[in-house]
């Protein structure tokens, strides 16, 4: 019999790494600010976060600028996309495996 | 077992996390109710200044006659009036709300929201003064209510989807009323009046209560 968890992405298990996913998922670009009111969490936290998607390819980071601020943007990769339905099936496989 | 709950739990997270990043949802019924009685208000004034209970036809002719600068004046100022007494009385009641459920108020949903309401409106309320000038009164009336309708139509896709019934209902008053010229401040008090206050207490028995 197969593991359900198997298809669990670990990179997933942490909730703000979730929730980034989450809301890149239904928005085009979404604000470092924006991502912070969002998941209520601090700059540094979430920076760090952010810094790990990357690394593996989820998402991609665009630098810009309002006036003198800077402007982080981020959005969803094709590999992002795709290892985040992986995730949410292998989570509805599993509800569904102990019916 | 306790797996599962966990996965359903994570799954009603990203829901969750999906709509709060994708929608704007602290719109309050209230906000609803008092601008829907602000333009009850406003209409009840209209037809007091322009008296047309008593004449029977309720403007046109008036707008073109004598004494129509005065009358296009104070109608531009009940206008205006409603317009901003609706506006800050329905963002008073979402700010609170918005307050209330610990979102802030001007974040990515808001102003995409305002935005995608915003541009409609702006477009239409050129053509309307347009057609003042140019003395199309006949037109005025159903096309408020058909831009309106359009532009909460266009933000129906940021905030609570119910809105979008509201716009339909705004849409059908309009196009209902480009063939019964000369009702314009009955169609009007209908839609920015009654639907309104039908759709804002629909949304605080859904949502609020």
């Amino acid at each position: 019999m197969r593991n359900p968890i198997e298809n669990l992405n670990k990179i997933f298990d942490s909730r703000i790494r979730l929730g980034v996913m989450s809301s890149l998922m239904v928005n085009e670009s979404v604000s470092f600010n924006d991502l912070k009111q969002l998941l209520e969490v601090t700059d540094g936290n979430l920076a760090s976060h952010l810094v790990n998607l990357e690394e593996n390819g989820f998402i991609k980071v665009h630098k810009g600028f309002i006036g003198r601020k800077t402007n982080t943007t981020y959005s969803i990769t094709k590999a992002g996309e795709k290892a985040f339905k992986e995730h949410v099936e292998a989570l509805e496989n599993m509800i569904k495996g102990v019916k | 077992m306790q797996e599962t709950d966990q996965s359903l739990q994570t799954l009603q997270d990203i829901k969750r996390m999906m709509e709060r990043s994708s929608r704007f949802i602290s719109l309050s019924g209230w906000s609803g109710i008092s601008a829907g009685t602000c333009a009850l208000i406003a209409a009840w004034v209209t037809s007091k200044r322009i008296d047309c209970w008593r004449i029977g036809d309720c403007l046109f002719p008036q707008l073109s006659g004598g004494g129509a600068a005065d009358l296009k004046r104070d109608l531009f100022i009940i206008g205006g009036i409603t317009f901003i007494a609706a506006s800050v009385t329905a963002f008073i009641f979402t700010f609170v709300r918005s307050k209330k459920n610990g979102t802030p108020i001007w974040n990515l949903m808001v102003r995409r929201l305002m935005w995608s309401v915003m541009i409609p409106l702006l477009a239409g309320g050129c053509l309307l003064y347009r057609m003042i000038q140019l003395e199309q009164f006949e037109l005025v009336a159903p096309g408020c209510l058909i831009i309106y309708g359009l532009a909460l139509l266009n933000g129906s896709k940021y905030t609570l989807g119910e809105i979008r019934y509201l716009a339909i209902g705004q849409l059908i008053l309009g196009i209902i009323n480009l063939w019964m010229i000369g009702y314009g401040l009955h169609f009007w008090a209908l839609g920015f009046g009654v639907l309104h206050i039908m759709y804002g207490i629909w949304m605080w028995f859904k949502y609020e209560r």
